[in-house]
C-alpha cells in the first residue's frame, strides 16, 4: 500500500506536470495547428446547448473553488469560520459540481448517439470523458461524504501541493484520507498529464486577449513607409509590422 | 487622411446568365477537401430566394453584422461582451443543416454489383458519416426558383413587399428573377475581423484582402455568426473557419482570381480603390439611409493630387496608385454611380459592388384585350383567354418604373438599404446608355428623346458611350486591373510568408485530430 501512495502522492505529480509541460510546449511550438478543440457544433448545435454550457460554466466554478483553496486558504478557513457562510460555500460548489455531471452525461450521450459526431471522434476523447466522469463522480461523492470539503482541503491538501511545487514532497497528512480523495488526486494529475494529449488544450488558450485588443485588425509584410524611404538601408532585418 | 489600397470588385448582374461557372472554378481549386465539400465560397443565388446558406440574410435569425444601438455600432451576435459570454455555447450559429449536408453517390455499385433482376442504382452517401443519405438540400437547390415559388416566397428581402404585391410579383407570367454571385465582400469594416477571439482572422494592409491564420484560429466560430453574408465557413474536420481568400496567390502573381477569369459572362471587374482609413468607423455609423452615401465618400479620387501625395506618403506604391486611376471598380462606383454594395444595412463597408440589374424590369405587363386576336385564329387552334400583354419594348421604362413587374422595394431591400430613388437613378443611367446607343447604332430613336433620356438619367452622350464600351467591349485586362508585385519587397525569398501571417486555409499539412 505504501508503493501505490508514494506513487500516486509523489511519483504521480512530478510526472504528470511534467508531462504537460513539455507536452504543451512542444504541441504549442510544433503543431500549433491542433492546439484547440475540435468543436462539433457545426454538425450537432441543438443537444450541444445542454450539455456544453452547464458543463463548462459547471467546471469553470468548481476548477476556481479548488484554486481559491490553494491559493488563498487562509481567506478561506476565515470565511468559513461562520457556519451560513461555509454551507452557502459548500452548496454553491455542490450544485456548480451537479451542473458539470449533468453537462458532461449531456455530451457523453451526445457524442456516442449522433451519427455526425462519429468521424469527428478520436480515442483521447473517450479517454477524456471517462476521466473527467471519474473525477465529477469521485468529488461530489466526497463533498456529501466526507465534509466540509472545503475547509479539509486548506488545512491538508493545500500545505501537501504546495510541499509538491516546493520540491519537498510532504504527503505525512495527506496520507491518512480515505482512498476516495487519493483517487480524486490521482485522477486530477491524470487529466493534467494527458492535457497535451487531448482536446482539453483548448482551455489553455481561452482568448482573455479579445478584451482589450482593437476590434480591427490590419496586417503589412513591412512598414510601408520605412520600405518606400530611400533612406531605409536594405538588410534583412526587417522593418516591424505596424 | 490614413489612404490605404483595396482590392474591389464590380459585378455587373445584367450579364449574369447564372451559369455557375465561377462556382465550380472556385470549388476545384480551393474547396475540394474534406471538410470544406459544403463550403461555396464563390456561390450564385437565385433572386429572389432564399439562398445560401437558407435565409442568410435575415439577421434575426443569424445575427450577424453591425447593429447601432445609441449611436454606436455594435457586432450584432458576436463581440467582445457576447462573444466571451456564448463561448462555451455560439446560440447563433448556423449548423450543416442551413447549407446542406454534402452527399456524393455510391458509383461503384452501378459496375460492382452482382447480376440481377434489376438495375443497380447509386445510392446517396454523405460524405460526413459515409451512411446512406436522404438528400433534403444540395448547392443551389433554389436555383432558377427551384421550379417552386416556396423558395422565392420566403426570401427575407420580402418582408417590406405587401402580400398583394408579392401575389402579383409570382403571377406566373410576370414572374421574374435574376442572379446574385457572391464571393467575400473584403469589407472595411469587417465583422468576422472585429468578432474573432483569438484575433485569427486580418485585413491584409497591402490590398485588403481578408484572410484567417488557420494556426491561430481556434475554432470558437464567432466569424461564422459575425459575418452577416455568411462568408466564412466552418470546416468541421479541420476545426477551423476559412473563407474566400480573392486568390490572393494569383492576385499576388498579377492573375485575376479563378471566378474572375472564369466568368462566361464577363460580368465581373477588379481593380484598386483607394480610401481613407481613418474614416471607417465614422462612415459605418451614420444612419442607415445614408449608408451607401457614406461608404461612397470615403473612396477617393486617384486623380486628386493630395489623395495621390497622401498615398505616397504612407507608402502606397506608384504602380497601385496607376492601377487605381485605371480601375474599372472606381469608374463603376464612383464615376458613373452605376453600382451599389450588397446590403448595406450590415454595415461591414463591403467592398464588392453590383450594377443593379435592368434586365428583370425590363418588361411589363400589360392589360390588354385579346379576345379579338383570338378569333382571328382557326377554331382548332388552341384559345388563349388571357387578357395580357407581355410588353419588352424597351423605350417606355421612363413612364412604368413604378410599375414593373419586379418591385423597385424588391431591389432597394437588396443594393440600397430600401432607397428606391437610388435604384431609380441607376436604372435611369443604365436605360439612357441603351436608348442613347440605339439611336448610334439602329437609329429608329430620335435625337430628341435619346437627349432627353440622357439629361434626364444626367450623364452625356460621351459617359454613356464610356459605360457602354466597358460594359459591352471590355478586354480582358480592362477588367481585371491588377497592381503589379511588388518582387523587391516580396517576401517570399527571405521568410515563409506563413511566418509573417500564418498559413490562410486552402488545405492542410497537419494531422487535424485532437489527440494522439
Amino acid at each position: 500500500m505504501n508503493y501505490l501512495d508514494n506513487f500516486i502522492l509523489i511519483a504521480l505529480p512530478y510526472l504528470a506536470l511534467a508531462v504537460f509541460l513539455i507536452g504543451t510546449i512542444y504541441r504549442y511550438t510544433n503543431r500549433k495547428f491542433q492546439f484547440s478543440s475540435l468543436s462539433s457544433e457545426f454538425l450537432e448545435g441543438r443537444r450541444l446547448f445542454y450539455g456544453s454550457v452547464p458543463f463548462h460554466w459547471g467546471i469553470l466554478f468548481v476548477f476556481c473553488g479548488h484554486l481559491l483553496a490553494f491559493a488563498v486558504p487562509k481567506a478561506v478557513l476565515a470565511w468559513n469560520s461562520q457556519p451560513v457562510r461555509l454551507l452557502i460555500l459548500e452548496i454553491t460548489g455542490f450544485i456548480f459540481a451537479i451542473s458539470m455531471l449533468v453537462g458532461l452525461i449531456n455530451l457523453i450521450i451526445r457524442r456516442y448517439t449522433t451519427a455526425r459526431l462519429k468521424p469527428v471522434s478520436n480515442i483521447m476523447d473517450l479517454v477524456v470523458y471517462i476521466l473527467l466522469l471519474l473525477q465529477t463522480i469521485a468529488g461530489l461523492w466526497i463533498a456529501y461524504n466526507f465534509r466540509w470539503g472545503s475547509s479539509w482541503f486548506s488545512t491538508i491538501l493545500t500545505p501537501y501541493l504546495y510541499s509538491i511545487f516546493k520540491l519537498q514532497p510532504d504527503t505525512s497528512a495527506v496520507i491518512l484520507l480515505p482512498w476516495v480523495v487519493k483517487l480524486h488526486i490521482a485522477t486530477a494529475f491524470i487529466i493534467i498529464g494527458i492535457i497535451p494529449f487531448s482536446r482539453l488544450v483548448h482551455m489553455l488558450v481561452l482568448p482573455l486577449n479579445y478584451l482589450w485588443r482593437p476590434y480591427q485588425q490590419v496586417m503589412w509584410y513591412w512598414n510601408r513607409k520605412k520600405v518606400r524611404s530611400s533612406q531605409t538601408p536594405w538588410s534583412l532585418q526587417r522593418p516591424k509590422n505596424t | 487622411m490614413d489612404v490605404r489600397s483595396q482590392i474591389a470588385m464590380v459585378f455587373h448582374l445584367d450579364k449574369c446568365i447564372g451559369c455557375h461557372t465561377c462556382s465550380i472554378a472556385c470549388k476545384n481549386i480551393w474547396t475540394d477537401r474534406k471538410g470544406a465539400e459544403y463550403m461555396w465560397w464563390n456561390n450564385v443565388e437565385t433572386k429572389p430566394g432564399t439562398g445560401y446558406p437558407t435565409k442568410w440574410e435575415d439577421q434575426d435569425i443569424y445575427k450577424g453584422g453591425w447593429e447601432k444601438k445609441n449611436g454606436k455600432i455594435n457586432l450584432k451576435g458576436a463581440g467582445k461582451r457576447r462573444g466571451l459570454v456564448n463561448i462555451f455555447y455560439n446560440p447563433n450559429l448556423p449548423v450543416i443543416d442551413d447549407y446542406y449536408e454534402p452527399f456524393t453517390y455510391k458509383y461503384l455499385d452501378l459496375i460492382e454489383s452482382p447480376e440481377g433482376d434489376d438495375q443497380p442504382t447509386a445510392r446517396p452517401v454523405s460524405l460526413v458519416t459515409g451512411k446512406p443519405i436522404d438528400i433534403k438540400m444540395g448547392p443551389n437547390w433554389d436555383d432558377d426558383l427551384g421550379g417552386t415559388p416556396d423558395y422565392a416566397r420566403n426570401d427575407p428581402n420580402m418582408k417590406n413587399i405587401s402580400p398583394e404585391e408579392q401575389e402579383v410579383m409570382f403571377q406566373l407570367e410576370k414572374m421574374a428573377f435574376f442572379y446574385l454571385p457572391r464571393i467575400c465582400n473584403h469589407c472595411l469594416n469587417p465583422a468576422c475581423v472585429a468578432s474573432c477571439p483569438s484575433g485569427a482572422i486580418y485585413k491584409r494592409g497591402e490590398d485588403g484582402i481578408v484572410l484567417i491564420n488557420q494556426q491561430v484560429c481556434r475554432a470558437w466560430r464567432m466569424c461564422v455568426t459575425a459575418c452577416p453574408y455568411k462568408k466564412s465557413y466552418y470546416n468541421w474536420y479541420t476545426g477551423k473557419s476559412e473563407k474566400c481568400i480573392l486568390c490572393y496567390p494569383r492576385i499576388e502573381a498579377g492573375l485575376a482570381p479563378a471566378c474572375m477569369h472564369s466568368c462566361v459572362g464577363r460580368i465581373r471587374y477588379l481593380g484598386v480603390l483607394l480610401y481613407d482609413a481613418s474614416k471607417i468607423e465614422q462612415a459605418a455609423s451614420v444612419d442607415e439611409k445614408d449608408l451607401v452615401k457614406s461608404q461612397l465618400d470615403i473612396i477617393l479620387d486617384p486623380f486628386d493630387e493630395n489623395v495621390i501625395r497622401a498615398a505616397k506618403e504612407n507608402g502606397i506604391a506608384d504602380s497601385t496608385i496607376h492601377a487605381a486611376q485605371f480601375s474599372p471598380v472606381y469608374k463603376f462606383v464612383k464615376k458613373w454611380g452605376l453600382a451599389l454594395p450588397l446590403h448595406p444595412e450590415f454595415r461591414t463597408l463591403p467592398m464588392l459592388f453590383y450594377v443593379p440589374p435592368l434586365l428583370p424590369v425590363m418588361a411589363t405587363v400589360k392589360k390588354v384585350d385579346n379576345k379579338e386576336q383570338s378569333d382571328k385564329m382557326h377554331p382548332a387552334a388552341k384559345k388563349w383567354n388571357d387578357n395580357w400583354l407581355y410588353d419588352t419594348s424597351t423605350e417606355e421604362l421612363w413612364g412604368s418604373l413604378d410599375q414593373i413587374r419586379f418591385p423597385l422595394k424588391y431591389i432597394a431591400s437588396l443594393f440600397s438599404a430600401g432607397d428606391e430613388e437610388m435604384i431609380k437613378d441607376k436604372w435611369k443611367k443604365l436605360m439612357a446608355v441603351r436608348i442613347h446607343r440605339r439611336r448610334v447604332t439602329v437609329g429608329d430613336v430620335s435625337n430628341e428623346k435619346a437627349e432627353e433620356v440622357l439629361r434626364d438619367a444626367g450623364i452625356d452622350a460621351e459617359t454613356a458611350d464610356a459605360i457602354y464600351a466597358l460594359t459591352s467591349l471590355p478586354k480582358f485586362e480592362e477588367r481585371f486591373v491588377i497592381p503589379a508585385a511588388h518582387r523587391e519587397q516580396a517576401i517570399e525569398m527571405m521568410d515563409f510568408t506563413g511566418d509573417t501571417k500564418g498559413d490562410t486555409g486552402f488545405g492542410i499539412k497537419s494531422q487535424v485530430k485532437r489527440g494522439i
